[in-house]
């Protein structure tokens, strides 16, 4: 899908290597690819009436904005069009050897989105907050998950666990919050018990993966799936011996409340989306800004990515690699048990077997798609998480599309973003390889 | 400072790295430590560094016995170290890099980078090094790389300061300037020890020259000694330093290169517009500092690059994007530059890595299964014939030496009807014995009407085999010279200046 150019190009540094351009035609084939289906949707499957969009939470909101409505076929029509326009103009590009920017990437998804939603909605009423609201409540597994990744590669260890510690969270949480919930009828106390216990968990099953990785030299992969296995086969042993029979006492876990912000949960829009969650979704905001912060901007986040880049070198200064490797792996387990939490008492509900379904995997795909950067992880996991809200939102309105193609959508969008859109991202040098001094 | 060491010994198994080894640098001296490849220079560096740790004897700092457990109690008592593969990260900026395990912060946990910038840059005046405390290591010049090690060194305030084989990387104006960096350091007050295995720079810097040979100190010379003493004490008999050849029989044009232009895959033409021809009984030496194209060059030759242009003609055989396969049927054959990596499979034995290009039909293959016995007879007549020193055809190639192992690579290369020879760093990290055979054997291959190529980053060996010498720069051909064309002259080229009356 490569092919190699006639365009020179002189540096500015006198230095540095001539470079043309390895032009590439994923965009625009992907782009025709879309192109293509809105107008099959358009032309075999016509749907008439009006779509309308609804931007408010309830109607007790402090400032109501107007519902909108666009008749379905135009808009379809009209986004047809503007597709087949970047469609030309991303062919165009290419030609000249140059490269399709994201923005363009990102506006045509935007515009294909807008026309699908537009067409699945047909006569209905899309309720756009409920869309987001349960679009970022999904991520939130994901998004700790994704850090828990990050942690993990950038300081040289590869984690394929994350899985496990979301379950291995979600069942400790249950448990421990259920037993102090039924001996000390404390609320509060229940949940915060489930916290520590999730996190506590989270961070047993990293410190395994850190011990096989890094004193005994076990491939990381191996380990990571091992870890999953044994923590499904784990929680579903106790849960169908000791749970199931004793359900009252050890499985049904409190649920954290939601705790709207005064004010901030005003805001039209974002407000009720970001700003009426629980306490587990504001500790995740915390977490995304102090990882990102500490592995950029301190002693701690330095470290950590010279391990995972260049052991020897970090060695040669006087850090110790290993204890670096363990300690963070061990932290990061941490923040993937809080994430588990959201299965259980985040969402208040019981334990059930393998109730993560995959969740730790496309939390491994945030990583990557997001570059081993915690913000753009983030915005990964929330993309992920959109699509699964998706499906949804439209079997909730009965759209046309059925059902079976729409569970789909997340683990495809997953794909087309993990392959199509990474391309050239480096990940940390050193992730995956063991440190051993000879 | 001085530093002392007392009866040093490191083992690793049953093998002695360093055999009670004494050395004494005496502040204000460049210590010079000369030995092979292999010799235990590096190690007895790792063991003074706090990377390993002395089975046997003592480490002395201005008299006082010193106790490592790691790098970092070696460096908090002023011992510092350029490495010879840079300790850096290339992700990191130099400020990032020189601050990394001594961070200056502002309450304990952010990171001061003001405080890194304003000491890389106090230091860079004191030496008059031109480095930017926020470029990334990644996009510097490997000199400049090396200016940031020893910024690095510095900053903790290294009182003993260790060069391991400092100048592989550098072109010769380079080595000159770190010279002049060393002697500098040595004025201010630091001792050096100095460790390599050329001569030449040996006897322009040293004050003292300690040689170590197979883990032991065979002797002390004086930097007035002549490059035929010191290399018969470094190699422990005499060695010819001088390759003899004939004048070269050149025959018709066999290789021809045109217009030949890789890019990698972000899009840099590492290879751009190269042109050349060797004839039949020619050595064509591509002379050249690490990473100037070279690499790509030779890959291109034998298939390995994806994204080629322009064309390779092989005796009128178009091959530009012919499979491997089918150059290796056309007579190619090809000495990888990393043998370890690329040349050969570690696990596997000296017998299977001879077959390794032939194991698609006979002699060796019939029917499917492998001819065990012509293999054992053919590999027991290579290993007598390229003297490879080892315990029989069925022994691992990852436990030969250097040597050995690229012996055996030259071995496969050279059993088959060739047309072609590509070698890529022939004699890397391969003992002086070693080398002198290799060199034989490959100006034998020469003479017997065969074009090669050969690539090498050593001068030393470029003049010595060279009939002809290119030399690249950044992925062009500065010019192809004479190869009895001055070293000076070629060291400007290396460097990419064009020599005056030379034709590109």
């Amino acid at each position: 899908m490569t092919t190699v150019t006639e365009h020179h190009q002189v540096s500015p540094q006198p230095d540095a290597l001539a470079t043309t351009v390895v032009t590439s035609w994923k965009a625009p084939i992907a782009f025709a690819v879309f192109t293509l289906a809105a107008l099959a949707l358009a032309v075999f499957a016509p749907r008439e009436g009006d779509t309308t969009y609804r931007l408010n939470a309830s109607d007790k909101d402090a400032i109501i904005i107007a519902n909108i409505s666009v008749p379905a076929m135009p808009a379809l029509w009209v986004v047809v069009v503007l597709l087949l326009l970047a469609t030309a103009f991303s062919v165009w590009l290419v030609t000249q050897k140059r490269r399709v920017p994201l923005w363009l990437i990102v506006v045509f998804a935007i515009v294909f989105l807008f026309g699908f939603l537009t067409w699945a909605g047909a006569g209905a009423m899309l309720p756009m907050i409920n869309l987001l609201y349960g679009s970022l409540s999904l991520a939130v597994p994901l998004i700790f998950g994704a850090l828990t990744g990050v942690i993990g590669e950038r300081v040289g260890v590869i984690n394929i666990g994350i899985e496990g510690q979301l379950l291995a969270g979600a069942f400790t949480s249950a448990v421990t919050a259920s037993v102090v919930m039924s001996s000390t009828g404390s609320v509060g106390l229940a949940l915060l018990a489930g916290v520590i216990g999730a996190m506590v968990a989270g961070a047993l099953v990293g410190m395994v993966l850190a011990a096989f990785a890094i004193k005994y030299f076990v491939d990381q992969v191996i380990v990571g799936v091992v870890l999953n296995v044994l923590v499904t086969g784990l929680t579903s042993f106790f849960f169908s011996q000791v749970l199931a029979p004793n359900a009252a006492v050890l499985n049904s876990p409190p649920r954290f409340p939601r705790l709207p912000i005064p004010l901030l949960s005003e805001i039209p829009i974002i407000g009720p989306v970001l700003f009426r969650q629980t306490l587990i979704v504001y500790l995740m905001y915390i977490a995304v800004i102090v990882v990102f912060i500490g592995l950029f901007k301190t002693r701690w986040g330095l470290r950590l990515r010279a391990v995972g880049e260049h052991p020897q070198a970090a060695d040669t200064v006087g850090i110790n690699v290993n204890r670096t490797r363990f300690w963070n792996v061990a932290l990061a387990g941490t923040i993937a048990g809080l994430g588990g939490t959201f299965f259980t008492i985040g969402s208040g509900i019981a334990f059930n077997k393998e109730m993560t379904a995959g969740a730790g995997f496309i939390a491994l795909a945030a990583v990557i798609f997001g570059g081993w950067d915690p913000i753009r992880a983030t915005l990964a996991a929330l993309l992920f998480g959109f699509a699964s809200n998706l499906q949804n939102t439209l079997s909730v309105i009965g759209s046309p599309v059925p059902s079976e193609f729409m569970l789909m959508l997340p683990y495809l969008v997953t794909i087309i973003a993990v392959a199509g859109l990474v391309g050239k991202v480096r990940g940390p040098a050193a992730a995956g390889k063991p440190y051993i001094k000879s | 400072m001085k530093l002392e060491l007392r009866g040093i010994t490191k083992r690793f198994g049953s093998l002695v790295a360093n055999d009670h080894i004494d050395l004494t640098v005496e502040a204000g001296e460049i210590h010079c430590l000369l030995g092979e490849n292999g010799a235990g220079k590096s190690t007895l560096m790792n063991v003074l560094y706090g990377l390993y740790q002395a089975d046997e004897g003592e480490i002395l700092l201005d008299d006082v016995v010193q106790h490592f457990s790691g790098p970092g109690d070696a460096m908090a008592a002023g011992i510092g170290m350029v490495h010879q593969h840079f300790m850096l990260i290339p992700v990191f900026t130099v400020a990032e890099n020189v601050m990394l395990g001594n961070e200056a912060t502002k309450g304990g946990v952010f990171l001061d980078l003001n405080a890194a910038r304003a000491k890389v840059r106090e230091i860079s005046q004191r030496f008059g090094f031109d480095v930017d405390p926020d470029a990334l290591v990644d996009e510097l010049p490997v000199g400049v790389q090396q200016r940031v090690e020893i910024i690095k060194a510095l900053s903790r305030d290294a009182r003993v300061l260790v060069f391991d084989e400092p100048t592989a990387v550098l072109t010769p104006q380079e080595t000159d300037e770190l010279m002049q960096i060393m002697r500098q350091l040595r004025d201010a007050g630091t001792s050096i020890v100095f460790i390599t295995h050329k001569l030449r720079e040996v006897r322009e810097v040293a004050d003292r020259i300690t040689v170590i040979r197979l883990g032991k100190v065979v002797g002390e010379a004086s930097p007035t000694a002549s490059n035929t003493e010191l290399a018969s004490l470094m190699v422990g008999r005499a060695v010819e330093l001088t390759v003899h050849k004939n004048p070269p029989q050149l025959g018709d044009e066999a290789l021809v290169v045109e217009g030949l232009t890789v890019v990698d895959h972000i899009g840099q033409l590492v290879v751009n517009d190269v042109s050349f021809e060797v004839r039949k009984g020619e050595i064509l030496a591509i002379a050249g500092v690490q990473g100037n194209g070279q690499t790509e060059l030779t890959e291109a030759l034998v298939g390995l690059q994806p994204r080629v242009r322009g064309s390779i003609r092989l005796n009128g055989e178009e091959l530009t994007t012919a499979s491997v396969q089918r150059i290796l049927d056309e007579g190619v054959g090809f000495v990888p530059e990393d043998r370890n990596e690329d040349g050969l499979v570690g696990a596997f034995t000296i017998a299977e890595n001879l077959m390794l290009d032939r194991s698609s039909g006979a002699p060796f293959v019939k029917a499917g299964s492998i001819q065990r016995g012509t293999l054992a007879e053919f590999a027991r007549e290579k290993v007598k014939e390229f003297d490879v020193r080892t315990q029989g055809i069925d022994e691992q190639v990852r436990q030969l030496s250097g040597g050995n192992a690229q012996k055996v690579v030259l071995a496969r290369e050279l059993s088959r009807e060739l047309s072609l020879l590509v070698a890529a760093q022939p004699t890397r990290g391969v003992d002086v014995g070693s080398i002198e055979f290799i060199h034989k054997r490959i100006v034998e291959t020469r003479d017997s009407g065969v074009p090669v190529v050969v690539v090498s980053t050593e001068l030393d060996e470029v003049v010595a085999l060279a009939d002809r010498i290119m030399v690249m720069y950044r992925g062009r051909v500065v010019g192809i010279v004479p190869g009895t064309t001055p070293r000076d002259v070629l060291g400007l080229m290396m460097a990419g200046e064009q020599p005056e009356g030379a034709a590109a």
